[in-house]
């Protein structure tokens, strides 16, 4: 449902606002929905329509279950997609509808500004469509199981892509020369008149070349993929003995995983600037008197954290808030980290007021991992109270461990790595010369849940088809996790790296 | 208004029904579905659907918090038994499914292939039910229908001649006003009680009696779904019956000797003061741990079942529930007498596994 006058009206003034601050978004698009829609699309991830599969509908299930018995409720939903497309519920209060609309424009805006979703799709709700399209018409040929089945398999594989991908070619695209010619490889010759071809083609280069090219083929040969790969999903798309429809299948999950993808990398940046404009454009130009109490009701229940909690939302805003602070005053730099003085360093205040222009370059080039790393501070930590929590096994509970800057900052860091996921690469597709999968993940302190790591595996040998392998560590010593099809196995190994 | 996400829903939930048959078994052995229970739905606690990832395991223990407190100070909600690292990986969650008393039941049937009970046909007894079926002109004003009084005003006004379509004022009177009228039918009815004994003398111990109370769980479920009302009496009996609740059928424990014929008295003379044969579906079952006081108490049972129990119900239910101090010699007994009779079912429930097989033994013939 289109807009009622009014909220088109309050939509249009909240939308000026925006863009006199400087908020560059694509053209929003609003939609009103009751409850009931709104669930739907939400379980749909923010479309319209998906391919057909089960989650979506239990996720639906949990939804309407959480909003009937008032557990949850959505306040907004936003996609990345040009044009932007939003939605608001009708039944909330219009205070609550400017907020959410002035929110959705902060987020807008970091879709479009944002370097990390800059190689995202931005038509994915006709790309959307057409994943729905492609796997109906498999469900049509092959039949309901076959293919919630394969879908079901890739999912369990979604998060095994390269975040970084977009961005670096690690590969050359240009397909490798025609690997199993016969008589191995001919070097090209330069065009040259018969008497001047000894010259201008010595056979002692043509040889050299040869020699070359077969070695480094050998080389390749000896270890498939050639670097530990870390697109493991695109890696069996290439290359598993797939059905054509079931690779189609794989790729419809992987591009969806990277579309999804930086909003994960996003989330503290990407919640705190929303919420940065939100709070900014309400408390200065958009609320009246009368509405004042309920805003700052609904804006605090959004950044109150449970107790030991850590809000995405306030992280990020408080962040946002403190660097234009600093950049205001101009606590950067080497003059402000040098200075020792601790009264001088209170009073500091440069006036240089760049805030405003620094934050906005920001949320054009850093992801929370960087952001963290870059302008977490000390003063910050103490002042926002954050600490390091441990399971203590004594007493059976989490307990505050410390409050130290350093730790907090590798903890928080270690947290967004990767989003929380371990790595995982693809090492050796031809294991032992028979064609078996060996995976490797790389370790860093945190084992995997051995359960799932089997079910998953168990995943990917119905894909591969031949036996698979995942290297990790078990509190620092080597494990080798197998399936070969019918009997999984934890190994004792010798960790290759 | 149908949705998109529809089929998506409906394929979701045959999976969960998939889900709970397959563990039908666990489920129905656990008991603990039975606190679960609604007015009509039973919830259902599965492991959730989503499908296994590569993810970090419980030694992920640490994580970051915001707030007051010394070092040491517990941090609640930060982090479930599962390692959650401040949010950034969902443990296993449960997926409470809501299902219907009757989709279990329908569930229930399909894994144990019960036939649909026939009640009986002679015994159908006929009871009146009200329907609106047209209109009248007389009624009390409760059911007075609007929008046909107001029709026959226009009808009439028309038919006066005072209709004015530039002002269609339509003012019904007295003549114009209708009543929904009904008619009463006689219908097929068909009533059943549950009877279920219990001895509850000291040789039955509370597992026993777990046993007791989830098996007459799922014949409840079972019987409810086949009949539209469905009544329910208790009876505990050591060496002396008596009629209890629900409460007391499954918590009390007596102590002391077991006459069983005293239960069936006691239920005989329920079913004739209360619910004739005539006119109800009768279950009487029985479970106990095979001890009767004697051999004489075990022939004056068998005649009261000849003579009384067994022509009044619909089926007689035995279930010998094994415990260490009991003989099972009743079972025996009741096996000796009755012989290839229909009525009566006896089974042995050696523990809790045993549970779905007698169901199966009780409800399998349909009757």
């Amino acid at each position: 449902m289109n807009l009622t006058p009014e909220l088109s009206r309050i939509k249009d003034e909240i939308r000026e606002h925006a863009l006199s601050y400087g908020l560059d978004f694509f053209e929003t698009m609003f939609e009103l929905l009751d409850f009931d829609q709104l669930n739907e699309v939400a379980s749909f991830g923010g479309f319209p329509t998906r391919y057909p599969h089960w989650r979506f509908g239990m996720e639906y299930e949990e939804l309407s279950k959480g909003y009937t018995y008032g557990l949850q409720k959505i306040y907004e939903l936003v996609i990345n997609n040009d044009p932007c497309y939003a939605y608001l519920m009708n039944c909330n209060p219009l205070v609550d509808q400017k907020l959410v609309i002035a929110h959705v424009y902060g987020h807008s805006d970091f879709f479009k500004n944002n370097s990390w979703f800059s190689q995202t799709d931005r038509k994915m709700m006709d790309r959307m469509a057409n994943h729905g399209t492609r796997i109906r018409r498999y469900v049509e040929k092959v039949g309901v199981e076959p293919v919630e089945q394969f879908i079901d398999i890739g999912l369990s594989l979604e998060n095994m892509i390269d975040y970084h991908a977009p961005f670096i070619q690690r590969r050359s695209s240009q397909a490798p020369v025609d690997e199993d010619q016969e008589g191995g490889f001919v070097p090209q010759k330069l065009r040259s008149k018969g008497y001047m071809d000894r010259y201008i083609n010595p056979p002692e280069y043509l040889e050299e070349q040869r020699r070359q090219v077969e070695e480094a083929r050998k080389e390749t040969k000896a270890s498939f993929p050639a670097e530990p790969e870390r697109d493991v999903l695109g890696f069996l798309i290439e290359h598993a003995p797939l059905e054509r429809w079931q690779r189609d299948v794989l790729a419809i999950i992987r591009d969806e995983a990277y579309y999804y993808a930086p909003q994960g990398m996003t989330k503290i940046m990407n919640e705190g600037w929303a919420t940065y404009w939100h709070s900014t454009i309400m408390t200065n130009r958009v609320l009246s008197d009368s509405e004042v109490v309920d805003y700052a009701d609904h804006h605090s229940g959004t950044l109150g954290s449970q107790p030991g909690g850590l809000n995405p939302y306030k992280v990020g805003v408080e962040l946002f808030r403190d660097i234009e602070d600093r950049w205001n005053k101009g606590r950067f730099g080497k003059e402000w980290e040098e200075c020792e003085d601790a009264v001088e360093k209170r009073r500091w205040d440069r006036g240089l007021g760049l805030g405003r222009e620094k934050i906005f370059d920001v949320r054009k080039i850093y992801n929370d991992v960087s952001f963290i790393d870059e302008f977490l501070t000390p003063e910050f930590c103490v002042e926002h109270k954050l600490f390091v929590y441990r399971y203590n096994p004594r007493t059976g509970q989490h307990e505050i461990n410390e409050r130290a800057f350093p730790e907090i900052k590798k903890q928080l860091l270690s947290m967004l790595t990767n989003m929380g996921q371990p790595r995982i690469f693809v090492k050796d597709a031809n294991h032992r010369n028979r064609g078996e999968l060996y995976l490797w993940h790389q370790w860093d302190g945190v084992d995997l849940r051995f359960d799932l790591a089997i079910e998953t595996i168990r995943n990917v040998h119905r894909i591969w088809k031949r036996p698979v392998h995942i290297e990790t560590k078990e509190e620092g010593r080597g494990r080798l996790l197998s399936f070969d099809g019918e009997n999984p196995t934890i190994k004792d190994t010798t960790p290759s790296e | 208004m149908a949705k998109k996400i529809d089929t998506d829903v409906r394929r979701f939930k045959q999976i969960v029904r998939g889900k709970i048959r397959e563990d039908l078994r666990k489920y129905v052995t656990q008991g603990e579905l039975i606190g679960r229970k609604g007015k009509h739905l039973v919830s259902i606690p599965l492991p959730r659907l989503d499908p296994p990832h590569f993810c970090f395991g419980s030694n992920r223990t640490s994580g970051v918090g915001q707030g007051e407190g010394e070092n040491g100070t517990p941090v609640d909600g930060a982090g479930d038994a599962d390692g959650h690292g401040g949010g950034d990986q969902a443990g296993q969650h449960l997926l409470e499914v809501e299902v219907t008393i009757e989709e279990l039941a329908k569930i229930l049937g399909e894994e144990l292939e019960l036939p649909n009970i026939q009640p009986r046909g002679t015994r159908n007894i006929k009871s009146e039910r009200d329907r609106y079926t047209g209109i009248r002109s007389a009624g009390p004003e409760s059911l007075r229908h609007f929008k046909r009084t107001y029709r026959q005003a226009l009808r009439r006004q028309l038919a006066e001649g005072i209709y004015n379509p530039e002002r269609p004022a339509i003012v019904p009177i007295r003549e114009d006003r209708r009543y929904l009228a009904w008619k009463s039918r006689q219908a097929p009815q068909n009533n059943a009680v549950v009877i279920y004994m219990m001895d509850v003398s000291g040789s039955m111990g509370s597992e026993q009696k777990e046993i007791v109370r989830i098996e007459s769980f799922w014949i409840d479920t079972w019987l409810r779904s086949q009949y539209k009302d469905i009544e329910v009496r208790y009876i505990v009996h050591d060496a002396a019956a008596r009629e209890v609740d629900q409460h007391t059928f499954y918590h009390l424990r007596e102590s002391g000797g077991t006459k069983i014929s005293s239960a069936y008295e006691l239920c005989n003379r329920l079913i004739d003061q209360i619910y004739p044969p005539s006119e109800w579906n009768i279950y009487p079952f029985h479970f106990s741990d095979g001890d009767n006081w004697s051999g004489k108490d075990t022939a004056r049972c068998v005649e009261l079942m000849e003579k009384e129990l067994l022509p009044k119900s619909n089926i007689f239910c035995y279930g010998q529930v094994k415990s260490a101090y009991g003989s099972g010699q009743f079972k025996n007994d009741l096996d000796k007498h009755f012989k290839d009779r229909d009525e009566i079912v006896t089974c042995e429930i050696p523990n809790r596994e045993g549970i779905l097989d007698s169901i199966k033994a009780f409800l399998g013939k349909g009757r």
